[in-house]
Order: structure tokens, then sequence, then C-alpha cells
């Protein structure tokens, strides 16, 4: 069953009197569970996908439907709730609190966002933060991490609350392979220990070579998707 | 919430210099707000003590009339014995009137049967006028600190130009209501000095001795000079005498008794209530400091973490939160500032306490100034510091919170 479904959706930008079309009738799904990646060059309309699905933005034609609610209807309260119950964000610059030490940066949604008991809370932040690596850590603040560890902290602030969706920014575009490698397997395992979903934008191809279907942007049109297989599903709008 | 209380000082502290520069400006200000008020305040209530408590009283009764022409001392405008009789029942259900004094007073000609000058006279019953002005023993310079049947009390710049000295005799003439004169001789008990610098002519006689001087064949007053137990009761007495005597009418409806508080009677209430609006505007200028430095701090802090707040608003975190969380850091800045600088003023006035520093008011030299500050002012400096702070942080806090995620991550 789909998770995610994008009916046509249009999106455009307004800059003084000229409108800029970011993205143009795109239409996909993604089921519950995949591990999925949005590819292509710059300016073709990745982030703007991914800030749709993620309710952080709305589409000016089109629907999207996220979990079965249809994002565009969601005030900024609503828009909030939903995102902090089902959507994880992992940024490509990790966007870490500064002021909280790594417990407290994963412990943060908890508090903020689902005002979970402290003895609950204790227990899902710890069971993450050694899950991805980074109990030893766990007081440090950010500006005393490495950059992987930084995104191993963003991993586990986006799984903490158990979404049914991560969206990954170019989450590997600040890291060196190695780390890189590491954080998309890291992924890769809490997608298979949780079952959450998880949508990347990116043009890394060590995470293109991971995933398990691959949209193709140009120009904001949807041109290609394939899965792991090589199976492509036809093309999209050319 | 503790945990967003920890998160606000946290952010805080994260630009120290800022933060302590800001708490610094608004530590300095409550700091000298306080320093200021409490002394005015030293200041005012000395000035106030003196003159109420040398000559004034708290309060005076007259008759209907009298005040508007006090300066001609109008014998026919006199408390009559009934009137008198009426305005002691009055006081007598007061319990937080200390003492009061009849008095009769009356311009004259003194002489030393040289010279002879214009002098004001009042005829008063020392132990009552004494209770009622306790400063007036302090102000009889040469002589017996009381007022003796037969002597006169000589203002002292009078007693200097005609050379007159404890001990001398001298005559006073006055004339009574049907217009016919009377002389009196009196010995010289002794000097008594101005409360508001050289130029009094205010004498001082017993009654028993006025009411002859005047052939009165009853016993009236000009007026009756209230002390209260505590100044702070002025306006609930005269409210409670204004309720009484207030509404004793005539035989044709029209009042009989003024009652009037010291603030009516002297124009030093002027300067009392220059005090008060210097005061008011120095609040004014802690506020305006406040106001500035602690929305200039909210809004350099909404500018540089636009990209967090977009993290946080993206995580999930609601409006409200976000609001939340920048006015607590106003809160938290207005409240160090003010605990900072309520410690920092109340160090400033032990300090000058103990440094005693000296003041003149009138004839009073060598006043020590005794600064000390009311708790309700301090509870009302710092009230109003971290309301101030509170509602100079909600601009900026409320614009955090209506941030569009997608917009405030893009933020550079």
């Amino acid at each position: 069953m789909d998770l995610i479904t994008a009916e046509n959706v249009c999106k455009d930008y307004s800059t003084g009197k000229v409108t800029v079309r970011a993205l143009e009738d795109v239409s996909f799904g993604i089921d519950a569970g995949s591990f999925v990646s949005f590819v292509g060059p710059s300016g073709s309309g990745k982030t703007t996908l991914l800030n749709l699905i993620g309710c952080l933005d709305r589409p000016t034609q089109g629907k999207i439907t996220v979990a079965g609610t249809d994002v565009q209807r969601l005030d900024r309260r609503n828009g909030a709730l939903f995102r902090g119950k089902n959507i994880g964000f992992i940024f490509q610059d990790f966007n870490l609190i500064p002021v909280l030490t790594v417990y407290e940066n994963v412990e943060y949604p908890l508090v903020m966002v689902k005002g979970v008991e402290i003895k609950d809370r204790r227990k899902r932040v710890m069971e993450l933060i050694e899950e991805v690596g980074i109990a030893a850590e766990k007081d440090k603040y950010p500006d005393q991490l490495s950059g992987g560890q930084k995104q191993r902290v963003a991993v586990a602030r986006a799984l903490v609350t158990a979404p049914k969706l991560v969206l990954a920014d170019e989450p590997t575009a600040n890291l060196d392979s190695q780390t890189a490698a590491r954080i998309i397997d890291l992924m890769k395992k809490m997608r298979d220990i949780q079952g959450t979903t998880f949508i990347f934008s990116t043009h890394d191809m060590r995470i293109v070579g991971a995933v398990e279907v691959i949209h193709t942007l140009r120009d904001g049109k949807l041109v290609d998707t394939e899965n792991s297989t090589g199976t492509k599903e036809g093309e999209h709008h050319v | 919430m503790f945990k967003l209380v920890k998160i606000a000082i946290r952010n805080l502290f994260r630009y120290r210099r800022r933060t302590l520069l800001t708490m610094s400006l608004i530590t300095i200000g409550v700091a000298f707000v306080l320093v200021f008020v409490s002394v005015t305040a030293s200041f005012k209530s000395m000035m106030v003590g003196e003159i109420t408590d040398s000559m004034l009283g708290h309060i005076q009764i007259h008759k209907k009339g009298y005040v508007a022409s006090i300066d001609n001392l109008p014998l026919n405008l006199n408390l009559k014995p009934g009137q008198l009789q009426k305005v002691e029942n009055a006081l007598a259900g007061i319990p937080k009137i200390e003492a009061y004094s009849p008095r009769l007073k009356f311009g004259g000609v003194f002489s030393n049967f040289v010279d002879s000058t214009n002098v004001r006279l009042n005829a008063v019953d020392p132990e009552k006028e004494m209770a009622t002005v306790p400063l007036l023993a302090s102000r009889i310079i040469n002589g017996k600190k009381t007022i003796e049947p037969g002597e006169i009390l000589v203002p002292e710049l009078l007693a200097r130009g005609m050379k007159v000295e404890v001990g001398d005799i001298a005559v006073v003439v006055a004339t009574n209501e049907d217009g016919s004169v009377n002389g009196y001789q009196f010995t010289v008990g002794g000097i008594v000095s101005s409360v508001t610098g050289p130029g009094g002519r205010d004498g001082y006689i017993h009654i028993e001795d006025g009411r002859q001087i005047l052939r009165l064949d009853e016993p009236e007053v000009s007026e009756v000079a209230i002390r209260l137990e505590k100044l702070a009761a002025l306006d609930d007495v005269e409210a409670r005498l204004q309720e009484t005597l207030g509404r004793e009418t005539n035989p044709s409806g029209k009042p009989v008794f003024e009652i009037h508080t010291w603030k009516k009677l002297t124009p030093f209430f002027n300067v009392v209530r220059m005090i008060d609006i210097m005061t008011f505007f120095i609040k004014l200028m802690l506020i305006a400091i406040v106001l500035i430095s602690v929305m200039n701090v909210m809004i350099m802090a909404v500018y540089e973490r636009t990209r967090e707040i977009g993290t946080i608003a993206a995580i999930g975190t609601l409006p409200g939160r976000i609001l939340s969380l920048f006015v607590f850091e106003g809160l938290s800045l207005g409240i160090l500032g003010a605990v900072s600088g309520t410690v920092l003023g109340s160090l400033a006035i032990v300090v000058l306490n103990a440094s005693k520093v000296r003041f003149s008011f009138g004839r009073a030299q060598g006043l020590i100034l005794n600064a000390g500050i009311d708790p309700i002012d301090v509870l009302t400096i710092g009230l109003i510091v971290i309301a101030v702070a509170v509602l100079a942080g909600f601009r900026p806090a409320f614009r955090a919170s209506r941030l569009e995620p997608v917009e405030a991550l893009r933020h550079v």
C-alpha cells in the first residue's frame, strides 16, 4: 500500500514579477517501508519535492497524500503536529541544536514534540544512540563532534519518535566516503529494524546504489523511475 | 516547562558577551533607579518631616473660608467653643491620630520699648503643640524648650534685628475682632528659628495669654493642627474627617469646617511633586533601556537562529512552543537583570548610608541622608523590568513562531 501518493503536483515560486515552475505535473507512489531516492541535477526540484512530502511547503497544484492525509489541508499547527508524529528529517548540514548535548538533541522531539515521560524517553534515546554508535559521545555538544558523528545524531533524532517516514536531503553531501557508507548502512539497518520509509534527495551515487527505487527528476519533471533490479517502471511526462 | 527554561537560558549564554552586556545595562539601570528612589524618598521624607513636625502638623482644620484669607489671620473666622468641641469629638473617634493642638493665631506689633515691628503670633497649649509638632522644641535655639504663661518665643531674625535676648521684657499690641487695641507685657522666654529659613515672623505665646490679649469671652481657636501616628494614613484620616466634619453645615446650609492636609498648606508640596515626577521619568528611562536592549538582543537572536527555528519547526515543534522559547529568553534576561540590579542597588544604598552623606534643608543643617527603600518599590521596579523584558521579547518571539519552516531552513 502506498504511504505517499503524489498526483499531478506542480509548484511555482514567485520572485517579484517572475514566476518559476520548480515542479511540473509530478505523480508517483511510494510504498511503506521502502528505501527511495530522488535523483537529478541541482535545480531539478528534488528538495522542493521533499519539502512538499514533508509538509513544509504546499503544492501550487495537484495533491500529495502522506499516510492517508492530504497535506495541503494542514494549517501551521496541524502541520507541525503531523510532522512530529509521522515524519523525521535528516538535513545535509545536520542542523543539530548547538546548545543541546548529543543526548538532548536526540531527546528533543520526545520532549518538545511528543511529551513522552522521562523514563520511556531515557530508554528510547539510549537505545537509539547505542544503535547508531554514539553512546560514548552522549554528553558532548555538536561542536565537539565530527561530521559523521553529527549525522549519526541527526539519524537518531529523526528516528527517535518512530516515524513512518524519514526524509533525508543530501545526507551524505558533507561526509567522506567511508563515513557516508556507514551512515547509509545505518539508515538501511534502521529501516530493517523499524520498518521506516526512507526518502532521499541526492546525487550521491553511493546512496543511489543502495536504494530500492530511484526517481529521476529533470527540470522539475519526473522523467524516470527505476527499481533496484534495473526494471524501469516507465517514463513519465517527458 | 523546565526543559524550555533550560534551553532558553543556554541560548542566552550562547552569545555570552552580548547577553552580559545587555544584562549589565539592565543591572546598572535597576541599581541606579533603586538608589535614586531611595535617596529622593529619604530627602522627601526629611523635607516633609521638617515641615510637618516643625510647624504645620499633618492635617489642619479651620472654619470654612479661613485658609483663603490666611495671610490676614482673620479673627472673625475663628472656631467657636461648640465647633471646637465637635472637632475634638470627631478626632476622638479616629484611632490613627497621635496628637492635636488647637491654635489661636493673630497679628500684632512687637515692641522692645525702642523699636517696634509686626509679628504673627501663635498662641498654643505647649504640651499639645510639642506633641503635635515635635521638632518645635529643637527650633528653640536660646532659652527654655517650652512656652510658659507670660513668656514669648521671638522669631530669630526679629530678635536679631531688634537686639532682643532671652530674659528681656517686650510688649505685644494687638487688635481684637471688635477693633479694640490691647497691649500685653511678656518676658522673652526663647528665640525660635524659622522652618523655611530667615524671614519667618512666627512667634509663640501661651494660649491663655493669647485669649487675654484678644479679650476673648470664650475659648475660641483659629485652627486645630493634627499629627498622625503614620503619615501613610493621611488620605484615610482626611477622608474620615471629611465624612464627619466636612458634612457639618450651618443653618444656611453652608459647610462649617474646612479640612486640609499639609499638601494644600505649603508650597513645598510642589517640590515633593517635582521629585515624584523626576522619579517617574527616571523609571521611564529604565523601561526604555530594558525595552530597547532586550528587544535588540531578541531580534538578533531570532535573525541569527532563523535556520535553527526552521529545524525545530520542521521536527514538529508547535508555534506556541517556539514563541515560549523566545519569550522565556526575554523573561530570563529580565529576571537576571532585575535580581542583579537589586543586589547592586542595595549594596550601593548600604555604602551610601555608611558614608553618612550630609545635607541642609532650610535652617536644618547637617541632616544625615538615611536612604532606605520600601520593599514594595523594589518589587514594583523588579516586576516592571521583568514585564518590559517579556514585552520586548514578545514581538521577535512571535515573528519566530510565525516563520515558515521551509523559508527558515533556506536562511543563510
